[in-house]
């Protein structure tokens, strides 16, 4: 057995991770899309969450994110068994989720995008310096230095600082778990180099980070840990040094691989 | 790995460089196809130039200055509430009858039954705000498409202004404070008076925005370029000053009619307020995010129905403001006011200021600007006697015209990567 199959074998929480999902179910009506998933996002790690196109990716994120809750399991945060039914909820616990399509403005600039819906104000008026600083400090502290000024609208951004955009007003809201749907997906090879970059990034100053991606260089690139999902079943959540690009193709398209994943049987392992 | 590092940009932030470098930058703006009001200026610059030398004597003397102003004011105030609704994207097709209506409503109460002028205003204010209402909730909560239910509103305005009128029939505006917005004029004294408060204002607002970016550690623009926009301000403004204190009757004897017209400082204040709600407040704010993007807006928190809602009372108050304006110009209101070209001049000034008819860009200012480009027309076409057949067409060829610059900034700026 491996590690992560001994460790899969326990059902309790493994302390230091931030999020833990045991055991969830989900279904839309007739058809079962997460089957007794187990999630473990640790702080100051990449966790990459890959699986095939209808493997349950985007139903596991919008229940963490909690677009649709869970129809069973334990939804574990900081050590702390929560029940997150709206986004609003998740954003309390400093969940922040980046969507594939970004959510910006093309009209507005970096500074209003960053505050969209959230706008600091003084005596009920923008508070255009305080956010501008805000900004400014998010952006360095992610060591982004391509922007050349906060006020230029986003369209005239290129995708990848778009990206670097989207993310930074994820991470300006105190959160401490962000969520990256195919972050790279629409990306040229340097720009897909900048964001990955930033991903890593937001690990090392502390953050837990779940980056949802079908590119394998990708992943094997920057997550700490990988985990599979695979018919709705969470196969394997392994540490990257211990796989092979290889072995996580496999388990991506048939659930096992050598004594990784799925039995014979088509069972979970043990 | 260094992606970062060898990316061309630098980290350093744009110098204010004076004057040349504002200058530079407002031509690299305009060559990325951000055009912004330079359209409607030139316009205005053209078509005053062209007017005054075809008709010197008539179309430049100051009478038919102030004349001009009383006759676009109507126009400009529907247009101020069209940019909120161009703004989203969105249309609002009724604001021309919606004016006549909330005017004949205030001219009803006030003539026919006797209440104080300000209660009829504020009546008529209302009025406005019960037909903004029902077009929001319509669009905004049911999702009917703006033009169908500002159709519907325009056919169905039409019609209740004509049963409250009476077939052939129309309602006196008797009270002369409310005929004196369009007729009277403020004081010389009084005129000056404005003239300081504004460029002061404006002066005063601009240094302390300066002020405080350059506290917080911010990049902010040069002084010499705020002190060029004062005086700039300061020459147009004292220009148009001077220009409307000059005695303008054709016999002083009798009456003297000289001085900055009333509905100006009444211009002037909603400009100035709803620049400010839509700069200042998160609201404004919020109306820009679901016009260049609803679904990002509703993901970021925005009740984007809300919005939607508030932009069309406000569109639908701001004609009724335009309706009292009518009536007290014309002395009363008839079942043609705020019909025929009222609200396609209305969107023709918005759009040739420069809003956008796609939705997230625009100002008040262009409400302004584009007035008084279709006020210029209307005016020195007719003192050119030429036919309303011939203003027409010249109307419609300018906003064309606007429209097109619209579109192709868009395009530029999608190809340079700008909006």
């Amino acid at each position: 057995m491996t590690v992560a199959e001994s460790e899969r074998a326990q059902v309790g929480v493994p302390s230091g991770a931030l999020l833990s999902l045991r055991n969830i179910d989900k279904s839309f009506g007739a058809i079962q899309v997460l089957r007794g998933v187990n999630l473990d996002a640790y702080p100051g790690q990449v966790t990459a969450l890959v699986g095939d196109n209808g493997a349950g990716k985007s139903t596991l994120i919008k229940g963490i994110a909690g677009i649709h809750a869970f129809d069973a399991g334990q939804y574990v945060f900081a050590g702390q068994p929560v029940s997150v039914h709206n986004p609003k909820q998740a954003n309390a616990l400093g969940i922040e989720v980046v969507y594939q399509d970004l959510a910006l403005c093309d009209n507005l600039d970096i500074v209003h995008n960053m505050f969209l819906g959230r706008e600091v104000t003084r005596n009920g008026l923008l508070d255009e310096a305080t956010m501008e600083s805000r900004a400014g400090e998010t952006l360095k502290s992610l060591s982004v230095r391509t922007v050349k000024s906060l006020r230029q609208v986003v369209a005239s951004l290129s995708g990848g600082q778009r990206q670097t955009v989207a993310i930074a007003r994820a991470v300006l809201w105190n959160s401490r778990l962000v969520i990256l749907d195919e972050p790279t997906a629409a990306l040229g090879v340097a720009q897909t180099e900048q964001v990955l970059q930033l991903v890593r990034r937001l690990a090392d100053n502390g953050l837990a980070v779940v980056l949802i991606s079908h590119n394998m260089v990708d992943v094997l690139q920057v997550a700490d840990n990988i985990a599979v999902l695979y018919l709705g079943q969470l196969v394997a959540q392994v540490p990257r040094q211990s796989v092979t690009q290889t072995q996580i193709v496999e388990l991506i398209t048939t659930g096992r691989s050598g004594n990784l994943g799925l039995k014979s049987n088509g069972t979970m392992a043990p | 790995m260094t992606a970062v590092a060898h990316t061309p940009t630098s980290s350093t932030p744009q110098q204010p460089v004076g004057l040349r470098g504002a200058g530079l930058d407002y031509l690299s703006r305009l060559r990325g196809g951000d055009v912004g009001s330079l359209p409607a200026v030139l316009g205005l610059v053209a078509l005053i130039t062209v007017f005054s030398i075809l008709r010197p004597h008539t179309f430049t003397n100051s009478f038919n200055f102030a004349n001009l102003i009383n006759q676009g004011a109507a126009v400009i105030v529907i247009a101020m509430g069209l940019v909120f609704v161009l703004l989203l994207g969105e249309i609002d097709l009724s604001a021309g009858y919606a004016a006549g209506t909330c005017g004949g409503v205030t001219g009803i109460v006030m003539t026919r039954h006797d209440w104080p002028w300000w209660l009829s205003i504020l009546t008529g204010l209302f009025t406005g705000v019960v037909i903004g209402t029902g077009i929001g909730l319509l669009v905004a909560r049911l999702g009917i498409p703006s033009f169908v239910v500002t159709l519907a509103a325009f056919l169905g305005l039409q019609g209740v202004l004509l049963k409250e009128l009476g077939e052939g029939g129309a309602v006196a505006y008797r009270n002369n404070i409310v005929n004196g917005i369009m007729n009277k004029n403020l004081p010389i004294w009084l005129g000056w008076t404005l003239f300081v408060v504004c460029v002061a204002g404006y002066a005063l607002v601009s240094l302390r925005r300066l002020a405080s970016r350059r506290a917080s550690g911010l990049v902010s623009q040069d002084i010499s370029v705020l002190w060029a926009k004062v005086l700039t301000l300061a020459i147009l403004l004292g220009a148009a000053t001077y220009y409307l204190s000059i005695e303008r009757s054709r016999n002083p004897r009798i009456t003297s009619i000289k001085g900055v017209p009333d509905v100006v400082p009444l211009l002037i204040i909603l400009l100035v307020g709803l620049t400010f709600v839509l700069t200042r407040t998160p609201f404004g704010r919020h109306v820009y995010a679901v016009g260049g993007n609803s679904e990002a807006a509703r993901r970021a928190g925005i009740n984007v129905a809300t919005v939607r809602l508030a932009c069309f009372i406000i569109c639908s108050t701001l004609a009724a403001v335009a309706g009292i304006l009518l009536g007290s110009r014309d002395n009363g209101i008839t079942p043609s006011s705020g019909g025929s070209s009222t609200l396609l001049y209305a969107v023709g000034a918005a759009v040739i200021g420069g809003t956008s008819l796609f939705g997230g860009k625009g100002r008040v200012i262009d409400a302004i600007l584009g007035g008084l480009v279709v006020a210029v027309i209307d005016n020195g076409m007719g003192l050119l006697n030429r036919t309303s057949g011939v203003v027409f067409i010249t109307t419609g060829c300018v906003l064309l015209v606007a429209a097109s610059v619209d579109a192709l900034s868009r395009k530029r700026a999608a190809a340079t990567g700008r909006v």
